[in-house]
């Protein structure tokens, strides 16, 4: 199966490498969004500042939601997903090589949305280990999530209004650990005990679990 | 479709409820006390728990009925139309508990919402098992949907918990301590007691009601899918044979060119 | 070309011997597609080294047959084994040993060929050592190999999936209009490829308007009509350019 992770995520990011999707569509989408979350609210500093963890991870699930359905999309264009299947690559590895793949590409596109908040926002960050470790499991959790409920949802003509409506409500417990790990870790008030970050660990083992686990029932269905 | 035990059964589980719906009315309106501090506002307690009890059960039995169908030695369709029709009732049943706490939540603490750890949860679920019977629409064969609907069944029941203590530590690790808390601390004590299990006993029927009811129609609805499946299965291999005719027809004006030409 | 089939029978595919047993056996198989039946009784028997050609109307299941064999559709009613073994209950078991060609490519539009048949020469575990022979054999060597795929004519995408077939030498070819929008050229490659796949124990199911155009010689016509068999003759010298001219074979030639 570990095989199988490493084969799909090397190919998807090179897919991403080639068509540039995330770089140059989703990446600039988030950004976009920190800016109208400015217009939104207030500009004052005060203000952004309090907000800034919050907003970030609001900005990130909304970019995730683009792309695990470009994850799966990969799949579904030439049916490339019958093809896995006939290959007899496993579907726990397919599971897995996705949110791999995504959760790179996320991960590079929150580093820069971080760099965005800090010179939009300008928030002092006190606590990075926290800081950095809260992201790399919320990330992880909204990947697992997200591409079993993408491929769940495909094969819908309304998937793009429906993994939205399936996926937000899944994640949420992420958005609000996350904002909330993030605001510990920028007072610097939070350790690496933080129950924020448990939390967070806790939902991206179950979910990559569950994926792993499902993921070949969704695809052979 | 179901036999008579089916309809004896469901007949007398609709009575029992009305009865006892009827008499947590009664009991609810008149022979309980008002609260000292809430006043008649009190009386909402003999519904809103127990609305809200039923919907976390529907959707408990929704989770075991998806169970079910995913375990292969149990596989049935019937519990996919069990699981749909449980998730419809908690939905309703959710809606409910929406409602009356914010019809509690007005008069009681001034604002129709508030970001209580249970109401919030509550909402959270609301949106959740909507998402879910949307992903039941999506057009699909029977084992296609079951499967699908089933796998977002059960892991929505698994994020339940999660999102229940995410909530919970949202409200309590950073102040503003709950305002539902200090409000229910009231004393509840012999007829409301009493009148409050009443309650619990009453809506559960009613669920089992609403669900007898609920899956009998699904139950129809899929027998007319698979009639509707079967009559396209019969008239497609009668023009199996059409087709084969007329092919051997083409056949022959093949082998002798018709004048026509 | 040989060389992905070894004689010794411990290469790329071993040289397979199924004496008597049927490679492909459906009774009565029932398949249905977004609540409409497209297989109503399927019922076929396919021994080893066969050529089988599927003739039909549009829309007669020729195709929904092939990818039940493939396991890739679900049967719900019927018995279905495929190379032995239960489609129905191990369909992944199945899929790992069939190459499959349909309508749409299985391709990722954004890699190059090279990467395209590299992936499934990994994910199949095969030798890659054949990549480049394969992607020779039809004629995709050199710099169209490093073409994306997305620039590419439909022809030559169809090479592409045929390159990495090829490659992986499947015990069972399942062919959905393999010939089309190939150039001559190809098209002879493609037939030498599958006599010779089948003189080495494989089998072969295409469907197919134009197999007899071509040096590949199909040994049995089925023909597929309203989602099940309408008629099935098997090929001889005798009565070979009478059922390959004909539009539907009423079954009673053989």
């Amino acid at each position: 199966m570990w095989r199988d992770v490493i084969l799909i995520a090397v190919k998807d990011l090179r897919i991403e490498l080639r068509s540039k999707v995330t770089a140059n569509q989703i990446l600039p989408f988030s950004l976009v969004v920190l800016i109208i979350f400015a217009f939104a609210l207030d500009t004052s500093p005060a203000t952004l500042q309090k907000v800034a963890p919050g907003l970030f991870w609001v900005a990130v699930l909304f970019s995730a939601i683009f792309s695990v359905e470009r994850a799966t999309a990969i799949e579904s264009d030439q049916n490339a997903g019958d093809g896995l299947l006939i290959y007899g690559v496993d579907p726990g590895g397919i599971f897995l090589g996705k949110v791999l793949s995504t959760f790179i590409q996320l991960f590079f596109l929150e580093v820069v949305l971080l760099a965005g908040v800090v010179v939009l926002y300008s928030p002092k960050v006190a606590g990075w280990p926290l800081v950095l470790l809260s992201s790399l499991f919320a990330t992880l959790g909204i990947c697992g999530a997200g591409v079993m409920y993408s491929q769940l949802a495909s094969g819908s003509k309304a998937k793009q209004t429906l993994l939205p409506l399936l996926l937000i409500p899944i994640v949420s417990p992420v958005l609000l650990a996350g904002t909330k790990a993030w605001q510990d870790g920028f007072s610097g008030s939070g350790t690496l005990g933080d129950p924020w970050l448990r939390l967070l660990i806790i939902f991206a083992v179950v979910y990559l679990a569950l994926g792993t686990i499902f993921y070949s029932a969704i695809l052979e269905d | 479709m179901e036999s008579k035990g089916y309809l004896w059964t469901r007949r007398s589980v609709g009575l029992v409820s009305l009865i006892l719906v009827v008499a947590t009315v009664i009991y609810g309106l008149w022979i309980t006390p008002p609260d000292v501090i809430q006043g008649n506002l009190v009386r909402l307690i003999y519904v809103h728990p127990p609305v809200a009890w039923v919907a976390y059960l529907a959707y408990g039995v929704t989770s075991i009925a998806s169970v079910l169908y995913l375990w292969k030695r149990t596989r049935n369709i019937k519990w996919d139309l069990l699981a749909a029709s449980s998730a419809e009732v908690g939905v309703i049943f959710t809606g409910l508990t929406l409602i009356t706490g914010s019809i509690w939540g007005r008069p009681a603490w001034g604002v129709w919402w508030t970001w209580d750890a249970r109401l919030t949860t509550t909402a959270l679920l609301f949106v959740l098992y909507l998402g879910y019977l949307a992903l039941r629409r999506v057009p699909a064969d029977n084992h296609r949907r079951a499967t699908r609907s089933a796998i977002a069944g059960l892991v929505a029941f698994v994020d339940v918990p999660i999102v229940h203590q995410s909530v919970v530590w949202w409200r309590t690790l950073h102040q503003s301590a709950t305002v539902l808390n200090s409000s229910l601390s009231l004393k509840i004590h012999g007829v409301m007691a009493w009148t409050l299990l009443l309650g619990f006993i009453a809506f559960t029927f009613v669920y089992v009601w609403m669900l007898m009811h609920r899956y009998e129609i699904a139950t129809i609805e899929q027998e007319a899918l698979d009639a509707e499946l079967e009559q396209l299965l019969e008239e497609r291999q009668h023009e199996s044979e059409i087709e084969l005719a007329e092919d051997v027809l083409g056949d022959a004006q093949v082998d002798q060119p018709s004048k026509v030409y | 070309m040989s060389k992905f089939f070894p004689a010794d029978g411990r290469g790329a595919i071993p040289n397979r011997l199924y004496s008597m047993q049927s490679l492909v056996s459906f009774k009565n198989v029932i398949a249905v597609s977004g609540n409409f039946p497209v297989l109503t009784g399927f019922d076929v028997e396919i021994g080893p080294s066969e050529i089988v050609l599927l003739r039909g109307r549009n829309g007669a299941g020729k195709t929904s047959f092939l990818r039940a064999v493939a396991g890739l559709l679900r049967v719900t009613r019927g018995q279905a084994k495929v190379l032995g073994v239960d489609v129905v209950a191990r369909p992944a078991d199945v899929r790992q040993r069939v190459g499959f060609l349909g309508h749409e490519s299985f391709l990722y539009e954004d890699l190059t060929a090279r990467e395209n048949v590299k992936f499934v020469l990994k994910a199949t575990r095969s030798d890659t050592n054949l990549l480049d022979s394969a992607l020779d054999a039809v004629g995709l060597g050199g710099r169209l190999s490093s073409l994306k795929v997305s620039k590419m004519s439909a022809g030559q995408k169809k090479k592409v999936a045929l390159a990495s077939l090829i490659a992986r030498a499947p015990e069972l070819w399942l062919l959905d209009e393999p010939h089309t929008s190939l150039d001559s050229w190809t098209r002879g490659v493609l037939d030498a490829t599958l006599n010779l796949a089948v003189e080495h124990g494989s089998t072969v199911l295409l469907v197919s308007h134009e197999a007899h155009h071509g040096s590949l010689m199909p040994s049995r016509i089925i023909d597929v009509a309203g989602g099940k068999v309408g008629g099935d003759t098997v090929v001889n010298e005798t009565n070979s350019k009478k059922v390959l001219l004909s539009k539907g074979g009423s079954g009673n030639v053989a």
